[in-house]
């Protein structure tokens, strides 16, 4: 077998071990699934009143960008999984056994996809709940899905570096907070990027949140009718340009981590 | 001859702190070495670089041939490890955490399943496979512990500190458990505080204080050279300790010591219950009031007053590491 091969099995007997702890604590899994629903009701019953998209239904708008904002929200999962496991003796059981050493990194971002799909299916049943609906073909809103996972999949990427850098889980989620929270909000998540001020209508524009709702929104045939097209390139290409972010994301992030893993101690 | 564990001049520092200073080691094949000493003497530290989980700052090591900076894999391959802090997933079950280690090592499924039944067998775990570890005692943690480093019928086992903080029954069934591994000729590196435990599993000691070997031998090579039985003897009044220290003196082989609490004297004796009735007969005509009186074999505590000068109590610092001390001769207790 090659180094890669041995690296996705190991990846996949880690990735295993993370899956069952869901199991055996269903309370985690329970809770974080809540808050997508929780997110999806708030703001379509309380902001979707006052907020106004021309051309259609503002809950039908809405969806894509609670997608994009749970599956950001769900990276810190890895981070703080990741956190977890340096502060305990299991993390030196692992790097004393011949395993790739980035296998531990691998498993906990593979075990990650598993929990974005959950979130996913419970975001969507309560989107057809509240009156969202796909309006184009089962090829295309698969490949909404497929790309929102796949940004989900890089992120946690990112989110697995903070994990390893930060000292405890706690500081996992607070500095995730921090990062998350202008990131989906800065965006076309829940507002027209078109509304903004200025410099933050610049930074939207570019984000690649604003990107991956954007091509959600296109493939489910959310877009509000008899827009003009964006200005800007990246959401004129939002699916090449969320790809693209992927790419960079996963190119920096792979080596970085497996890096501090391999120089991360316990204690 | 041949060594199977080799280290030269082995150095860590952290930060300020040098942790290991100069470390050579070499362990021949199928012998358990006890590296013995007090907490923060640099022994989880020599077992972390041994076992390449740090890499040394200076110095080198081989474990079975292999370097453990050039062939880290290769080394961890050879070695099984298990830890002061049980390193298994406290939300997998017996039988998971152990099948998860065989497939790391790539034993493959059936072969792993097997081992892990198999080690749950001979660890008296089979009651308790089908439950997550947080259910576990202490003892049973341990076992666990002792079990995944096993998996692989590794060629050179590390235990670090494998009864620290257990019960005094746990830690019997520990050493149970050990010296039945010693039985199928595995080499075996094992660190402890307390010198009971090193007596009874180490062919070899390696004493270390400061993350220097200061004293190397046999089990009784290094009670010789502390000597044989202690008298101790506690006074009722301070006033009492000088005349207490001149009534002893004639009788100890070396000098006579008197603890922090200005009472309590201990003296290192050769003949014993002679050397005890000598004292008492000059303690009686001197007229000193004795508060307690008696003799006792020579603890770890002694081995290193010895070498070192100081107590390991005022090494160690801490008031947790006294009681584990404690625990220790409550283990001997039981043994006896």
């Amino acid at each position: 077998m090659t180094r890669v091969a041995y690296a996705l099995a190991d990846g996949a007997v880690v990735a295993k071990r993370n899956l069952i702890k869901i199991k055996r604590v269903p309370e985690l899994l329970i809770w974080t699934l809540m808050s997508p629903i929780m997110f999806v009701l708030m703001f379509a019953y309380v902001f979707g009143g006052s907020i106004q998209v021309p051309g259609m239904n503002y809950r039908e708008y809405l969806i894509a960008g609670i997608f994009a904002q749970t599956v950001i929200f769900g990276s810190t999962f890895t981070g703080a999984g990741l956190a977890e496991d340096m502060q305990k003796g299991v993390i030196d059981r692992f790097r004393s056994l011949p395993m790739s050493r980035s296998s531990v990194l691998i498993g906990r971002t593979a075990s990650d996809i598993v929990y974005n799909l959950l979130s996913i299916v419970v975001m969507s049943l309560t989107g057809l709940a509240v009156g969202w609906r796909i309006q184009t073909s089962v090829p295309e809103a698969l490949g909404g899905f497929l790309l929102l996972l796949l940004f989900a999949y890089a992120f946690s990427w990112i989110m697995a570096y903070v994990g390893l850098v930060v000292p405890s889980v706690e500081v996992v989620n607070n500095a995730s907070f921090m990062v998350i929270f202008p990131l989906t909000f800065i965006a076309n998540t829940f507002v027209l990027s078109e509304n903004l001020p200025g410099p933050l209508r610049v930074f939207a524009e570019w984000n690649p949140v604003s990107a991956v709702t954007q091509a959600a929104r296109t493939l489910f045939g959310n877009m509000p009718e008899g827009m003009p097209p964006p200005a800007a390139w990246s959401l004129r290409h939002p699916v090449l340009y969320t790809l693209l972010w992927v790419v960079i994301i996963l190119a920096v992030f792979i080596p970085l981590s497996t890096h501090r893993y391999k120089r991360a101690t316990t204690k | 001859m041949e060594f199977i564990i080799e280290a030269a001049g082995l150095s860590k520092r952290y930060g300020k702190v040098l942790a290991l200073d100069g470390l050579d080691l070499a362990v021949p094949q199928g012998t358990v070495l006890g590296l013995l000493g007090p907490n923060g003497a640099g022994k989880t530290t020599a077992v972390r670089l041994l076992t390449t989980l740090l890499q040394p700052d200076s110095g080198n090591a081989r474990i079975a041939g292999m370097d453990v900076v050039t062939d880290p894999e290769g080394v961890r391959k050879a070695i099984g490890l298990s830890g002061q802090y049980s390193a298994v997933d406290e939300y997998l079950t017996g039988y998971e955490n152990l099948e998860m280690v065989g497939r790391l090592y790539r034993l493959g499924r059936s072969t792993s399943r097997a081992r892990a039944h198999e080690l749950l067998e001979r660890f008296d775990l089979t009651d308790a496979a089908g439950r997550p570890v947080k259910t576990y005692s202490g003892g049973m943690r341990r076992r666990l512990d002792l079990a995944a480093a096993l998996v692989a019928e590794p060629q050179v086992l590390f235990l670090d500190e494998p009864t620290t903080g257990l019960d005094p029954r746990s830690r019997m069934s520990m050493w149970h458990v050990i010296r039945e591994l010693l039985r199928h000729g595995t080499t075996l590196l094992l660190t402890t505080q307390y010198l009971e435990e090193a007596d009874r599993l180490a062919d070899d000691i390696v004493v270390i204080d400061h993350g220097r070997a200061i004293a190397r031998g046999t089990p009784d090579e290094l009670k010789r050279q502390v000597g044989g039985e202690r008298i101790e003897l506690i006074v009722n009044s301070p006033d009492d300790v000088t005349a207490a220290h001149g009534a002893l003196a004639p009788v100890a082989t070396g000098e006579v010591i008197v603890g922090d609490d200005r009472r309590t004297l201990t003296a290192a004796v050769t003949d014993g219950a002679a050397s005890l009735m000598a004292a008492l007969r000059r303690l009686d005509a001197e007229g000193i009031d004795v508060h307690d009186v008696g003799l006792r074999r020579p603890t770890f505590d002694d081995v290193f007053l010895t070498l070192t000068g100081r107590a390991a109590q005022e090494a160690l610092g801490e008031g947790g590491a006294a009681e584990e001390t404690t625990a220790a001769r409550d283990a001997e207790e039981v043994a006896r």
